[in-house]
């Protein structure tokens, strides 16, 4: 073995961590991110010095170094790449050995990956855009608390996707009054109704009565209609104490889901609440405030297909994908890739939909993807075709929005939604016969007649900001 | 507008919003489920048991039948058999180790 000697001094990054004949093994932890230089930095040592601040290296060196094997723990810059349709910037792959993380901590890995590097003064900018998590990582992380095929057989739903709504308005409701629009949304036929992200706990709405009157809510719409219902009581709390308070709470009086934003919330309170969850039997429902602050830069921050490989890892059994159809961004294909990220045991390599290596969960149970925004009875045949059946399809001004109210609102959706069902299993191209699809289904009910004269004109077709970079500029 | 009341009634999960489906529809959702991969079964139970994850199997679920006919008379049997009790219809994907689809096709 070689005998190093210590050599004082600034180092370039690129002698140390630029290895272009590096073969990654199966089980590094794999990074590919965009970098935008400063002018005059060459792109293998901008790539070297990404790969070293992102792991074991600082901007000179230091007799300690001498004290491991640095060639063992460094991260490694081992392939550049253009992008396509871009020439400001170009995507650096990284290979960091395993050994680097904290087992089962998304915290640990992240505050390496995403860390000082991002304020690093060489790169303009920088954003993350995927990661390959090793499948020995992935066993070592719990990951959703129960998973798409458990969730279906404790609620009782098979053969279709999940219908939801957000209970408006956002704020200022009292308990009483906001437990009567959840009665409402579940008789009519939704399965799920849903904390708005902002309600906690406020002085308009404290927790506890809210989740008492929203039990009653969903104790006596399923004594109605027969079938399974739910709630998502958002949980999250200024402190992880007092998330875990109302998350017992929740338990004590028998509710089926709760809710936290893993994001704001933070990983570290999210994934000690997943393990709370499925330890204690309990469905847990994921929203991802301030994803849109991290993820919508093309050339600087994380991607949200990274954020959603955080989530499954760290726990969650929904999560929010944005509906492509919706008021939110979202380009389809990368949508869908990310979609895939979230439900699939296997998902392989495809840059056509933003992919860029191969992903192995295993065994990691998966999670039901969200799609929630400005969507309503029209959008139902896209949805179908879009999402599939391991999704909850959230309908909030598409509910409560009705000329009837609440309850015929989610009739509607819900004869929408069986409708497409229906028709896609015949073998029917659901997209493109939507109109006369909902149409014939609206003969059987006048609900979904006045909705879909209600909601005929709305579109949102603004163009998406954070493209595929195959069809950027 | 006139606003109209909604009334609920007792339901039984995937397309019981529907109204009830002709026996040619009933025929294509098998097919499609057959042509998935999946299992057929037959179920049935007393009307107020309907909430319940348990209802009576009927024989056992027909593993690997590709006939839509024969599952159509199986469902028909047992109709015959408890015309009182709600029958489902139930494919099972031994894959994702869940139901693929489960509707009641006697309600």
């Amino acid at each position: 073995m070689a005998v190093k000697k210590y050599d004082a001094g600034v180092k370039d990054y690129r002698e140390t961590y630029w290895m272009p004949d590096y073969v990654p093994l199966e089980t590094d932890l794999l990074a590919v991110f965009k970098i935008t230089p400063q002018p005059g930095v060459d792109r293998e040592e901008a790539a070297a010095a990404v790969a070293a601040e992102s792991s074991t290296g600082t901007w000179t060196t230091v007799w300690t170094d001498l004290l491991t094997d640095m060639d063992y723990y460094k991260g490694r810059a081992y392939r550049i790449e253009d992008v396509p349709g871009d020439d400001s910037c170009y995507y650096a792959f990284v290979a960091y050995p395993i050994d680097l993380f904290e087992e089962g901590s998304v915290v640990n890995v992240f505050t390496s990956l995403v860390g000082n590097v991002f304020g690093f003064k060489a790169v303009r900018a920088l954003r993350l855009e995927d990661v390959r998590f090793p499948i020995a990582y992935v066993k070592t992380c719990g990951g959703p608390p129960m998973g798409i095929q458990v969730e279906r057989d404790v609620m009782n739903k098979y053969g279709r996707a999940l219908l939801g709504c957000t209970i408006k308005p956002k704020l200022g409701l009292s308990g009483k009054n906001y437990g009567r629009a959840v009665y409402e949304c579940l008789r009519g036929g939704l399965d799920f109704t849903k904390d708005d992200e902002n309600i906690n706990s406020q002085p308009f709405m404290r927790w506890r009565q809210r989740f008492d009157f929203v039990m009653e809510a969903i104790l006596k719409s399923e004594a109605e209609t027969g079938e399974r219902k739910g709630h998502y009581l958002n949980v999250t709390a200024p402190t992880p104490d007092e998330m875990f308070k109302r998350a017992e709470y929740a338990k004590e009086i028998g509710a089926p889901i709760i809710m936290h934003d893993y994001i704001t919330g933070g990983f570290c309170a999210n994934t000690g609440l997943a393990n709370w969850c499925r330890d204690n039997g309990m469905l847990l429902h994921i929203h991802r405030a301030m994803h849109a602050v991290i993820d919508r830069n093309p050339h600087h921050g994380i991607h949200f297909r990274v954020l959603t490989k955080i989530l499954r890892l760290s726990g969650g059994d929904h999560l929010h994908t944005g509906t492509v159809v919706g008021k939110l961004e979202g380009d389809r294909a990368s949508t869908l890739g990310w979609i895939d990220l979230l439900r699939e045991s296997f998902v392989p390599e495809d840059r056509s939909r933003g992919l860029f290596f191969d992903q192995d969960w295993g065994s990691m149970p998966g999670a039901f993807a969200v799609a929630s925004g400005g969507i309503h009875v029209w959008h139902m045949p896209a949805l179908v075709a879009i999402f599939g059946d391991d999704a909850v399809l959230q309908f909030g001004g598409g509910t409560l929005g009705h000329p009837w109210g609440n309850a015929a609102g989610a009739a509607a959706n819900r004869v929408a939604l069986e409708a497409c069902v229906q028709a896609r299993n015949e073998g029917r191209e659901v997209e493109r016969e939507g109109k006369e699809i909902l149409t014939a289904a609206a003969k059987h009910s006048p609900e979904l007649k006045i909705a879909m004269e209600t909601w005929k004109e709305i579109k949102f077709e603004f163009d998406t900001v954070d493209k595929l970079d195959v069809t950027n500029k | 507008m006139a606003v109209e009341v909604y009334k609920s009634s007792t339901k039984y999960e995937t397309f019981s919003y529907l109204p009830p489906m002709t026996a040619e529809q009933i025929r294509q959702q098998i097919s499609y489920c057959i042509s998935q991969g999946w299992n057929p079964a037959v179920e049935h139970t007393e009307k107020d048991n309907s909430m319940s994850n348990y209802w009576y199997m009927w024989k056992l679920p027909l593993f690997g039948e590709q006939s839509v006919d024969v599952v159509l008379q199986e469902l028909d049997a047992c109709h015959r058999e408890f015309p009182d009790h709600l029958v489902r219809f139930i494919a099972y994907d031994n894959y994702a180790q869940s139901q693929g689809m489960a509707f009641v096709v006697y309600r």
